[in-house]
């Protein structure tokens, strides 16, 4: 295993206090329990958004704390959900006295302790809202799996009601938005490679050298399937098709298109796949007016991408557009 | 009967267990997983070690909280919250109580399995640790039904914990991570009912003079 770590145990609390040096303009950050804040937390009057989950996803989500995005985020071990402590003092650290939203990837750990954090909150006086994002179409029965993962739409979502608790929407407005956003937005990811767990020391799977593992998740897991390496534009077919057939999007429909990389595969690639994916939507009648391409919820140095889908419209484009001032992402100021 | 000594003991011993078995579990879980349970249960019995010698002047379902709240801030993912349950179930059941029998020990089990079960929405058959839980605590009622010792009954326990973890190997997962994977979670040994195993198991071991 080749990383540039030192203690596979002190990897996160390391992460935090390199974070800390960069960034204390716009984040503050907690240890034991480990949380992020931005930097003004809490902000009066506003509605407060956090999230969280394993490390590993970088820059998600702590590098989406800041104006427009994101009041707080939670950094569990490597791969491993936060516990309910870490949401807990996270909540009142940025409870502004609007309310919370709890942003909650569909896993059966993060769905655990955040309920749990939330009940907690609650009991503390804290309104707390929370919405599940499970945008994964790779995952098929829901009645025989844990249901589908939430993935790539996470980061679209962290920003779009990021965006609408910054202009002062009440909680149940930010909420409903969350939950609109999650009812229109699909993605599908790929792998070439697997990815080492620091502790693991080993790759979580093996794919020969002329292999894909399509369906994948963001924590190095296999996927549904494993199947020859294709070319780019075919790999971008494998992805877009599953994901326009689910919701569906339909021939004028606007759209912004998010091309993730997992970490490991370069800017190079990502860009040749937004190519065929854009071509391939047009001759569908899907038009795309906005974007995302780079890596923003990776796997550690899993090579590999990953498609969203959002369907758009003014207000979902207006909360896009809305500045944002985070290490992660920034536009607007 | 099983002194609150013997329950220290116990847990004392699984920490062990855990950090000699945390390559093993990792392994179990890199396979059909995400690679973290053995790192996460080991995180969490340190903790759980550095806690004790305080929780040790408290009365026995104090202990067993401590455990719990403890496992809770440390583990993370479903592990934490579903091991957590468990202890504080099981000793919410030992209240006022300073040692326990059989019949306490089923009722516990009963309740840290209630307990899981509302949490995470599995039940058998889903490839989890309730696989082995759930033939422990069965396993247990039959041997008091026949009158059996303590000790005996928990072999026995441990004996049938063991055969519903080899039984996870043909499973597809319905619940959990590895649930994602569909057909190609079968034929590898769920993690979770490994390391419940490994928790039923010490118990036999540590309360064999019960």
């Amino acid at each position: 295993m080749k990383k540039l770590i030192n203690n596979p145990e002190d990897v996160v609390v390391e992460e935090l206090q390199g974070i800390e040096l960069a960034h204390g303009d716009l984040v503050k950050v907690y240890y034991d329990p480990n949380y992020i804040t931005r930097a003004d937390a809490p902000v009066k009057g506003k509605v407060a958004i956090v999230s969280g989950g394993g490390s590993g996803h970088e820059p998600m989500h702590g590098g989406f704390v800041g104006k427009g995005m994101l009041d707080a985020a939670c950094p569990g071990a490597v791969f491993t959900s936060p516990t309910p402590d870490q949401m807990l003092e996270a909540t009142k650290a940025v409870d502004g006295g609007a309310g919370v939203l709890h942003i909650v990837k569909n896993y059966t750990g993060d769905i655990m302790n955040f309920e749990m954090a939330a009940d907690m909150a609650r009991d503390e006086g804290i309104e707390v809202e929370a919405v599940v994002v499970d945008d994964d179409v790779a995952v098929k029965d829901s009645l025989y799996t844990a249901g589908r993962r939430g993935v790539g739409l996470t980061v679209l979502m962290e920003k779009i009601v990021g965006a609408a608790a910054e202009e002062g929407k009440s909680l149940k407005e930010v909420a409903d938005l969350a939950r609109k956003v999650n009812g229109q937005g699909r993605s599908m990811g790929m792998a070439l490679t697997s990815c080492t767990v620091p502790h693991a020391g080993k790759p979580t799977f093996e794919l020969g050298e002329d292999e894909m593992e399509i369906g994948i998740g963001i924590h190095g897991e296999p996927g549904r399937e494993r199947l020859p390496l294709e070319p780019a534009d075919k790999v971008t077919e494998r992805l877009l098709e599953p994901i326009v057939e689910d919701l569906p999007f339909k021939s004028g429909d606007e759209v912004l298109l998010f091309v993730n990389g997992m970490g490991g595969t370069p800017l190079i690639e990502l860009y040749i796949m937004y190519r065929k994916a854009v071509k391939l939507l047009e001759e569908k009648g899907i038009k795309v007016t906005r974007h995302l391409i780079g890596p923003y919820i990776t796997s550690l140095e899993m090579a590999g991408a990953s498609i969203t889908l959002l369907k758009m419209d003014d207000e979902l484009t207006k909360y896009w557009d809305a500045p944002v001032l985070t290490p992660g992402l920034r536009w607007g100021c | 009967m099983v002194t609150k000594e013997m329950v220290i003991e116990w847990v004392k011993a699984y920490a062990q267990v855990i950090a000699e078995n945390e390559a093993y579990l990792t392994d179990l879980d890199r396979q059909i997983g995400d690679a973290d349970h053995g790192a996460n249960m080991q995180r969490g019995f340190k903790a759980v070690l550095n806690k004790l010698p305080a929780a040790e002047e408290k009365e026995l379902s104090a202990v067993l909280k401590t455990v719990g709240m403890t496992l809770l801030s440390t583990v993370g993912g479903a592990g934490g919250p579903l091991y957590s349950t468990l202890f504080m179930k099981a000793g919410n059941v030992f209240a006022g109580k300073e040692e326990f029998g059989l019949q306490d020990w089923i009722q516990a089990l009963e309740a840290g399995y209630t307990g899981i079960v509302t949490l995470g929405k599995a039940q058998p058959g889903d490839k989890t640790m309730l696989d082995a839980l759930r033939p422990a605590i069965d396993a247990l009622i039959e041997a008091e039904k026949a009158g059996e010792s303590f000790p005996d009954a928990l072999e026995k326990s441990s004996q049938a914990a063991h055969a519903g973890m080899l039984a996870t190997i043909p499973l597809v997962a319905r619940k959990g991570r590895a649930s994602y994977l569909g057909q190609r979670s079968a034929d590898h040994q769920d993690p979770g009912a490994t390391s419940t195993t490994l928790l039923l198991e010490t118990a036999t071991k540590t309360w064999a003079k019960a």
